[in-house]
């Protein structure tokens, strides 16, 4: 169960779209997840062959436990069988990896964790924070409300195994027993009323925003930027293209962001485990206002590197799929830096928060006229407040003032982007 | 096309922006750029979808002709008469 934000801890499988014996490409979309953001479509990040799936449709996982288990293409098919498969263990004889790895990273969305190595066993990462149980044992006990913690396993390694529920089961109060039944019904219908999804993704944005203002030194900074001289060329080319073609000022914004980042590697990647890791690629996170409330902000994957009709092609078609439900896990944990854009709601500037592990955010208000001072002349510009909000752990003002004065540069010369 | 034809056409691409709003409560003259919460992203859009079904490509300098939907019917039946 692949982590698809810092403010996600758990999720719930709704659709398996591989069976054992397919044969995965990388970024293949394998399975449907339910999180309380969003149903999300989850990728696979190697090729290889589905040995065995794990989770079951309607079981709701902790981050970073086992989905399936997934042989590489290299690997011979084991003859072992996957032997424990109440733990999710591999025995280190077999030449079965542990899925979890390969699916996603939990803590470091961009960097793919390489692979065990051969001579440990083969332990499925994120095994240690979550109870040793057989699936059925698991399904059991949700049926029945116990916690699978509080049970004594008599399974494997101690694992706890169905006859440990129904044990336990049975010595519960069954009036008790019978009102959990009922309780546990309704949340396990995985499609959440859109009423329980305005909730879940309210708490979710509050986790997230809580921890950045709890632990992130945020250090603000702001510029105006002229984008007469930008506008005035967008106008002219969107003037000769049908409407399908034409391109948003946002565009513009996104790409003089994306283009000024590749010189400011300090503010583009995560803050994991009391350390800086520089993202591999200038992925930007574009903040998308959902109709009914709440927000998220999928990755549009580097971005410095695409054309400037590439880059509204990718947001119009992100905005698209993020309003309709539709996004891939990697486009919730690739964002190495996240822009928003409040402009359209007539705000002139934004003062972000910096959606943790990134470390940086930039803010875009509204494109307004306004009076401008050059060489001595005033005149009326259309003029946008761009805000960054950095985080002081691993960059200082300086860098931030020079990002945003290469970011002044870019938009003042809109041919180049 | 009739105007009431125009209209519906408008309404239907509206509701397939703004799904949970009640367009039969859409005031006639106001804009529905706040009456929907429509942004530059949503317009853009409206006015594909308004060239694919009468293939008329509204320019951006006629978008404040649009910005609400009596306007936006006029707009649209004048573009069609030409």
């Amino acid at each position: 169960m692949p982590s698809l934000g810092a403010d996600m801890d758990s999720g719930t499988l709704l659709e398996w779209r591989v069976a054992p014996g397919d044969r995965v490409t990388r970024g293949q979309i394998v399975a449907l997840v339910d999180t309380d953001k969003a149903e999300i479509e989850i990728e696979c990040w190697q090729a290889g062959v589905v040995e065995r799936l794990i989770a079951e449709v309607g079981q709701k996982l902790p981050v970073g436990a086992p989905l399936a288990w997934l042989r590489e293409e290299s690997e011979a098919v084991s003859t072992a069988k996957p032997a424990t498969p109440a733990l999710a263990v591999a025995p280190a004889a077999t030449g079965v990896r542990p899925v979890r790895p390969v699916f996603a990273s939990p803590r470091a969305p961009d960097a793919r964790p390489p692979a065990p190595p051969p001579s440990r066993p083969r332990v499925a990462v994120g095994e240690s924070r979550r109870v040793h149980a057989s699936p059925l044992a698991r399904r059991l006990a949700k049926e029945r409300g116990l916690d699978l913690a509080s049970l004594a396993g008599s399974g494997p390694g101690g694992a706890v195994i169905a006859a440990d529920v129904q044990r336990a089961a049975a010595a519960e109060p069954p009036a008790e027993r019978v009102l959990a039944v009922a309780a546990s019904v309704a949340p396990t219908e995985a499609a959440a009323a859109p009423r329980d999804r305005r909730e879940g993704m309210r708490r979710a944005i509050a986790a997230s925003m809580a921890k950045s203002k709890r632990e992130i030194p945020h250090y603000y900074l702001e510029t105006s930027i002229d984008c007469g001289h930008a506008l005035e060329w967008l106008r002219a080319r969107n003037e000769s293209r049908p409407v399908s073609e034409r391109v948003l000022p946002v565009a513009l914004l996104l790409a003089a962001t994306a283009k000024a980042l590749r010189r400011a590697p300090e503010l583009n990647g995560f803050f994991l485990d009391g350390a800086f890791r520089p993202g591999s690629g200038v992925h930007l996170g574009v903040a998308v206002s959902l109709r009914g409330g709440g927000l998220v902000a999928p990755a549009l994957r580097d971005a410095d590197l695409r054309s400037l009709d590439e880059l509204m092609a990718g947001l119009r078609e992100l905005t698209q799929r993020a309003r309709e439900g539709r996004l891939r896990s990697s486009e919730f944990s690739d964002a190495t830096l996240t822009v928003t854009s409040l402009g359209d709601l007539g705000v002139d500037r934004v003062f972000p928060v910096i959606y943790p592990p990134q470390v940086a955010i930039v803010g875009f208000g509204r494109i307004a006229e306004a009076p401008w001072a050059e060489r001595g002349m005033l005149a009326v510009r259309p003029v946008v407040r761009c805000t960054l909000a950095a985080d002081h752990r691993v960059s200082d003002g300086m860098r931030g003032a020079r990002f945003l004065a290469e970011l002044a540069r870019l938009l003042a010369r809109p041919e180049e982007l | 096309m009739t105007r009431e034809e125009i209209r519906s056409l408008v309404l239907r691409e509206l509701g397939r922006i703004a799904p949970e709003a009640d367009l039969s409560a859409l005031p006639e003259s106001a804009p529905l750029r706040d009456e929907l919460e429509i942004d530059s992203m949503d317009l853009l859009n409206f006015a594909t979808a308004i060239h694919e079904a009468l293939g008329v490509d509204i320019p951006e300098a006629d978008y404040e002709r649009i910005a609400s939907l009596r306007g936006c019917v006029e707009y649209l039946a004048a573009r069609l008469a030409r």
